[in-house]
C-alpha cells in the first residue's frame, strides 16, 4: 500500500501523543481515587479540579458549571432527559431538531413515549436550522429545545446564540451538543447564551470515552446516573481521572493551534471541494448554501453510485471515510441528516463525508481523489441505472 | 459487520460484470430495502445458461452477490438455476452478515427474473415462481434467526 489516508475525524481521531503522556502517570503512580481523603486521593483530586478549571476556562463558564462525563452520549442523554423530567416534570413540550446525533434523538423519543410531546424541527436545505422556525416551533409549555452547534455529518454551524435567545423568550432551555465543534470554532457558553452544552473527548485527540456536560448554574437538572454523589450529585461513578486530565489536555491543545489550524483545514477543505467537484462529473457538495460551517467536514453526494461499495474500495487503497448511504446502515435507511436537508434518497445513496484533522496533509486530500476517480468510474459502469440517472440529472438542470 | 474473505475477493474482483448485447434473457430487479438495483443478462442454449453477465448498483454483499450467482448459474439448466436459494449464495460466499442477507435475494431474483423473461419470450410457461425482491412488503430479516447487533 502505498499511502494511508485516515479522513474520518469527524468520527474520532487519534490520541495526541502529548495527551497520552499527560495521562499515563494516573494509571500506576498518581492512582487515587479522587474521593478520597488520603494524600494519594487529594492529589487525584487536585488533578480532577485542575482539569475542570481548564475546561471551564476553555468554554467561558465557572469550573461548578463542568460536570465530567464519559463522553458525547452520556452528556446528551443526561441533559435531553435529566432538563426535560427535572422537579419531576412528566409532561411538556420538548424540540430538538431533525438533524440530531442519535445521541439526542433516542433519548427525546423516549421522552415522547413518556409522556412528553417532542417536535424534530427540520433544518432547511442550507442545512441551518433557522432562529425563525424555532420560533415558530416554540409553545407556551415547551420545556426544552436542543439544537446541535456544528453537525457531524455535513458539518454546518447552527446559530445557537439566536437559537438559544429564540428558546428563552419562549420560557425553555437551551442544550447545543457541541461535540463535533469544541476545540474547533468559538465556544463561550456566555456569548452563547446556552444553559447546557455536550462534549466528547475523543474528537479533539483526547482519549475516548471522556467528555463533559456544561450545566449552567442555578439551572435544575435530574441526575442520570445516581450513586456514590460524585459530581456534586450530577453524575456519580468514581471520577475517570486520567481521561478527564486527558480531555483538558487535549481542549487546551485545541485551543492553543486553532488560530493557524482552522484556516489550514479550511484551506484543505477548499482544495477537496474544487478538485473533487472539477475531477468527478456530476459530484455536488451537500448544504452548499450554508452561510457558516465547520472547516474539517465535506460531505458530497456522487450520484450513480453506492456508499459502501465506494468505501470498501476506497479502504482497499488505504483510505478511511464515510457514507450516508443505506446499505452502509445497520437500520438499511438512508441518513437521516441528509434527508432532513431534502437529499434524495438515491442521492444519499451516494454520500461521502470526508473529515480531517490534525494530521491531514495536502498529499493526503490529493491521494483521496486520485483513486476516488477510478473507483466511482468503475462503480457507474457497473450501474444499470447509470444512464438514467445522468439523462435525469441531465435533464434537471437544462 | 465484516465481510468474509470470499465475499471480498468478489467484491473486489467480480466476475461476469457487463452486458450481453443480443441476450436472450434479460432480468431486472429493485431492492426495496434499500434501493439497491440489479439487471442480469443471459444467453441461453439447450435450455442451459450458455453465458451470463450482471450489473449492480449496491452494497459490497450485493456485488459479491451477483458475482458468485452468475458463476454458480454458468452451464447450469434453467430449471436448476432458478432453484439457487440466497442461502446457498450466501454460503457460497463463505457466509454473509445477517444485515446483508436481504442482498442475496436480489442476485438469486435477478436471475430468476431473467430465465423466465427467456421462457415467456419463447411462449413457454415460466418456471421461477415468486419473485421476493419487487415487493414492496418484503421483510429483509423476516427468516434471519441470528440476533442483530449494529
Ligand atoms: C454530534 C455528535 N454528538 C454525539 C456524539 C457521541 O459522542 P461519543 O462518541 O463521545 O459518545 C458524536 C460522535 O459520534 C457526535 O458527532
Ligand atoms: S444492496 Fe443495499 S444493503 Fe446490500
Amino acid at each position: 500500500m502505498e499511502h494511508k489516508a485516515y479522513l474520518d475525524y469527524a468520527a474520532t481521531t487519534p490520541t495526541d501523543q502529548r495527551v497520552v503522556d499527560a495521562i499515563l502517570p494516573f494509571f500506576t503512580e498518581r492512582y487515587g481515587n479522587a474521593n478520597s481523603l488520603y494524600a494519594l486521593g487529594r492529589d487525584a483530586a487536585r488533578a480532577l479540579e485542575d482539569a475542570r478549571e481548564r475546561v471551564a476556562a476553555s468554554i467561558g463558564a465557572r469550573p461548578d458549571e463542568v460536570i465530567f462525563t464519559s463522553g458525547g452520549t452520556e452528556s446528551d442523554n443526561t441533559a435531553i432527559i435529566g432538563l426535560a423530567t427535572a422537579g419531576g416534570r412528566a409532561t411538556g413540550h420538548v424540540i430538538v431538531s431533525a438533524f440530531e446525533h442519535h445521541a439526542v434523538l433516542e433519548p427525546a423519543w423516549w421522552l415522547g413515549k413518556h409522556g412528553f410531546d417532542v417536535t424534530e424541527l427540520k433544518p432547511r436545505t442550507d442545512g441551518i436550522v433557522h432562529p425563525e422556525d424555532l420560533a415558530a416551533a416554540l409553545r407556551d409549555d415547551t420545556v426544552l429545545v436542543s439544537v446541535m452547534h456544528g453537525n457531524n455529518e455535513i458539518g454546518t454551524l447552527q446559530p445557537v446564540r439566536e437559537l438559544a435567545a429564540a428558546a428563552h423568550a419562549r420560557g425553555a432551555l437551551f442544550h447545543t451538543d457541541a461535540a463535533q465543534t469544541l476545540g474547533k470554532a468559538d465556544f463561550d457558553v456566555t456569548e452563547l447564551g446556552i444553559d447546557a452544552a455536550s462534549f466528547s473527548g475523543h474528537k479533539i485527540y483526547g482519549p475516548k470515552g471522556t467528555g463533559a456536560l456544561f450545566l449552567k448554574k442555578g439551572v435544575r437538572m435530574a441526575p442520570y446516573l445516581m450513586g456514590g454523589g460524585q459530581e456534586s450529585k450530577r453524575r456519580s461513578g468514581t471520577q475517570n481521572v486520567a481521561g478527564n486530565v486527558g480531555f483538558a489536555t487535549a481542549l487546551e491543545i485545541m485551543d492553543a493551534e486553532r488560530p493557524t489550524e482552522a484556516p489550514r483545514l479550511a484551506a484543505l477543505r477548499d482544495h477537496l471541494v474544487e478538485r473533487l467537484l472539477g475531477e468527478i462529473h456530476y459530484a455536488r457538495l451537500n448544504a452548499v448554501d450554508a452561510a457558516t460551517r465547520l472547516p474539517h467536514i465535506a460531505n458530497f453526494v456522487i450520484p450513480g453510485v453506492e456508499g459502501e461499495a465506494m468505501l470498501l474500495h476506497l479502504d482497499a487503497a488505504g483510505i478511511a471515510v464515510s457514507t450516508g448511504s443505506a446499505c452502509s446502515s445497520g437500520s438499511l435507511k438512508p441518513s437521516h441528516v441528509l434527508l432532513s436537508i431534502g437529499c434524495p434518497v438515491e442521492f444519499a445513496h451516494g454520500s461521502l463525508r470526508v473529515s480531517t484533522g490534525r494530521f491531514t496533509t495536502e498529499a493526503d486530500v490529493d491521494y483521496l481523489v486520485e483513486k476516488l476517480v477510478p473507483i466511482v468510474e468503475r462503480l457507474r459502469s457497473m450501474n444499470p441505472l447509470y444512464e438514467k440517472t445522468v439523462a435525469e440529472l441531465v435533464g434537471a438542470k437544462g | 459487520m465484516i465481510y468474509s474473505e470470499k465475499v471480498m475477493e468478489h467484491f473486489g474482483n467480480p466476475h461476469n460484470v457487463g452486458v450481453i448485447e443480443d441476450a436472450d434473457g434479460i432480468g431486472e430487479v429493485g431492492n426495496p430495502v434499500c434501493g439497491d438495483v440489479m439487471k442480469i443478462t443471459i444467453k441461453v442454449d439447450d435450455d442451459r445458461i450458455d453465458d451470463i453477465k450482471f450489473q449492480t448498483l449496491g452494497c459490497g454483499a450485493a456485488i459479491a452477490t451477483s458475482s458468485i450467482v452468475t458463476d454458480m448459474a454458468k452451464g447450469m439448466t434453467l430449471a436448476e438455476a432458478v432453484a439457487i436459494t440466497k442461502n446457498q449464495v450466501a454460503e457460497e460466499l463463505g457466509g454473509l452478515p445477517p444485515a446483508k442477507m436481504h442482498c442475496s435475494v436480489l442476485a438469486t431474483d435477478g436471475l430468476k427474473v431473467a430465465v423466465d423473461d427467456y421462457l415467456v419470450k419463447r411462449g413457454r410457461e415460466p418456471i421461477a415462481g415468486e419473485i421476493k425482491s419487487s415487493d414492496p412488503h418484503f421483510d429483509p430479516h423476516e427468516d434471519d434467526d441470528e440476533d442483530h447487533t449494529h
